[in-house]
């Protein structure tokens, strides 16, 4: 990191012994080493900070597109209202809980599926395309399939098999109405199952399998083995696909959106927005309830980050 | 290496008996088929007759047919299909442009406080895009912008390129020093090192953050539905159209469903193995 940190000045240190790390970076100044950089980030800047600085302006606003007459500024009046209204209360508590529940859920099954396909039997190949799938449908259709073809309770797969095997007597649960929170966690926990697997997968394969076999010779059962070595050596995965996961599922609104169409108490944040902004047209209020979004990702993300953080951290500069 | 070889396995108390090997396979075949299962029965779907596909018992040996694909391509999908090819493969290409020449400043010539500069890239990921689409709207709007392809490519170039420096970084962190110092010997310079050095070492890794990024773009709904209307309309916002539709129109749904998802799935089968390492930000070899 130190000729990172303090690069040396070229005319200075031109008498620098050759060969050296530091001839190539002593070769070109700061700004050389910045430029190739910047299109990057300014194009980061403009796209995502500034209108993100707008929608705080707007938050602070009474603004609501079918009176444009009206426009003012409102202070703390849409926070308030956003705070105390009961739909984003219960879209917040919605978030929470969706995000949680499928991070959660897909982390645990991807775990015991990744350690299943970490052994070598026949068709390994196989069975790890077929648990991937569900990941590259695209999310509406996927929510679509789940919805029509597997949800519906009159021509549903689900109903469809209690039929085959119950008969004619059979019970024919309408599974979206009368679980709807759950029936999109469901989907979206298969939709997020393969991600995890395949992070988790990869953390299996990357420990080092001699160290594992000694243990083996030296009589540790397989529990032991998994708890004290494979579970610590995997830790830095399951963070990292624990912060990933949570970064999109979030965000999510296709489920939402195309499966419940934000009823039945299954509103999250990103849909009640979408809602406020693109139904109602309160500009404030929705850029308020963005700003509050923001705030709670901002927390829980540095919370995150520094966790996943010692991930990357053995690469330090050259 | 493997413990369930006997031949190479070191002792005999750690041979494990046949018989749970043979039955976590069984466990592993049947989980793996019930996670494919929805698809294929997708896919059973959209080749049957639309009275054969709301049936309750499932008519799995019904008589198939091509006309829920028929009907779907009737329904004029070919605008959407064609934005959604020409948004996610310009994106792509765009932001490659830029993250390329950003991650080998990060990673083979740190500039100060790089570690602060790549958080701040994973950092915009977090924000909720809903966050910023009321400005990106209001600007959009007020700009005559709304409804045009080239919106959702910028847009799906700032979504990704996060992902893409952190990817690329990664991968150009395994470039070694002395190759980058050979080239400046030879008085090469920057857009040269980069062209004829860099990249060639580093080729697998901008595939595989290409396709996710083609990946993400091309399954993104939120943006697109709400910046773009008749013109500009991509394949999931098409998609969405059979959101309110109901019952007899199940195998058009299906077909659709797995038309607008096909590039994906061929996509990602073909590169199982990058998906990984793209995934996990290249942070998983």
């Amino acid at each position: 990191m130190t000729t990172v940190d303090t690069p040396a000045r070229p005319r200075k240190q031109a008498a620098a012994p050759p060969g050296s790390q530091g001839t190539l970076l002593r070769k070109t100044g700061d700004w050389a080493r910045r430029a190739p950089l910047l299109p990057a980030l300014v194009f980061m800047i403009v796209v995502t900070q500034l209108p993100f600085l707008v929608t705080i302006v707007t938050s602070f606003m009474d603004w609501n597109a079918y009176y444009p007459d009206e426009r003012a500024f409102a202070g703390i009046d849409n926070f308030r209202r956003v705070l105390t209204d009961a739909n984003t209360r219960q879209a917040i508590l919605v978030t929470i809980l969706l995000t949680a529940a499928v991070v959660l859920i897909s982390l645990v099954l991807g775990l015991v599926i990744a350690l299943l396909l970490d052994r070598k039997f026949r068709g390994r190949g196989i069975v790890r395309t077929m648990m991937i799938t569900p990941f590259l449908v695209v999310p509406v259709a996927a929510a679509l399939l789940w919805k029509h073809a597997l949800y519906n309770p009159e021509y549903g797969l689900f109903n469809g098999v209690l039929t085959w095997i119950f008969g004619d007597n059979a019970p024919q649960p309408d599974w979206i109405s009368n679980q709807p929170l759950w029936s999109v966690i469901f989907a979206l926990v298969w939709q997020w199952t393969p991600f995890m697997m395949l992070i988790l997968l990869a953390g299996l394969q990357s420990r080092p399998l001699d160290v594992v076999e000694a243990a083996g010779i030296d009589g540790a059962s397989s529990w032991d083995i998994f708890r004290y070595m494979t579970l610590p050596h995997l830790r830095q995965y399951l963070e990292l696909s624990a912060l990933l996961g949570s970064i999109y599922v979030v965000q999510n609104f296709d489920h939402v959106f195309t499966i419940t169409s934000g009823g039945l108490g299954t509103a999250n944040l990103p849909y009640s927005i979408y809602q406020t902004f693109y139904t109602a047209h309160d500009y404030g209020r929705a850029s308020a309830a963005g700003v509050i979004v923001v705030i709670g990702t901002i927390i829980i993300a540095t919370l995150a980050l520094r966790s996943v953080s010692t991930l990357f951290r053995e690469e330090t500069g050259r | 290496m493997s413990t369930a070889n006997p031949a190479t396995s070191a002792g005999p108390t750690f041979r494990k008996p046949p018989r749970s090997g043979l039955l976590l396979t069984g466990v592993a075949w049947i989980v793996g088929i019930l996670f494919v299962l929805p698809v294929l029965w997708m896919a059973l779907t959209s080749f049957h007759s639309e009275p054969d596909a709301a049936t309750n018992p499932p008519s799995i040996a019904a008589p198939l047919t091509f006309d829920g694909y028929k009907a779907f391509f009737d329904s004029g999908p070919w605008p959407s299909i064609l934005n959604s090819v020409t948004a996610s493969l310009l994106s792509t290409v765009l932001v490659i442009l830029l993250a390329f020449p950003a991650a080998y400043a990060l990673s083979i010539k740190p500039v100060r406080k790089w570690t602060d500069v790549l958080f701040f890239f994973l950092s915009t990921k977090m924000l909720p895009v809903v966050a910023g689409l009321l400005p990106i709207y209001l600007f959009a709007q007020s700009v005559h912008f709304l409804d045009n392809i080239w919106l959702l490519i910028i847009l799906y170039t700032s979504m990704n390129l996060p992902i893409a420096v952190w990817m690329l970084r990664s991968f150009l962190a395994e470039v070694p020093v002395e190759i980058l110092e050979a080239a400046s010997v030879d008085g090469a310079g920057l857009a040269r090192t980069l062209r004829s050095v860099v990249a060639p070492v580093v080729t697998p890794g901008i595939a595989s953050a290409a396709l996710i990024c083609f990946i993400f773009s091309w399954n993104e709904l939120l943006f697109a539905r709400v910046l773009t209307g008749t013109v500009a309309q991509t394949a999931p916002v098409f998609l969405t159209g059979f959101v309110t539709s109901q019952g007899l129109f199940l195998a058009k749904v299906c077909a659709a469903s797995l038309v607008v998802s096909l590039p994906v799935l061929i996509a990602g089968f073909a590169a199982q193995d990058k998906l990984v390492q793209g995934l996990s930000l290249g942070a998983v070899k």
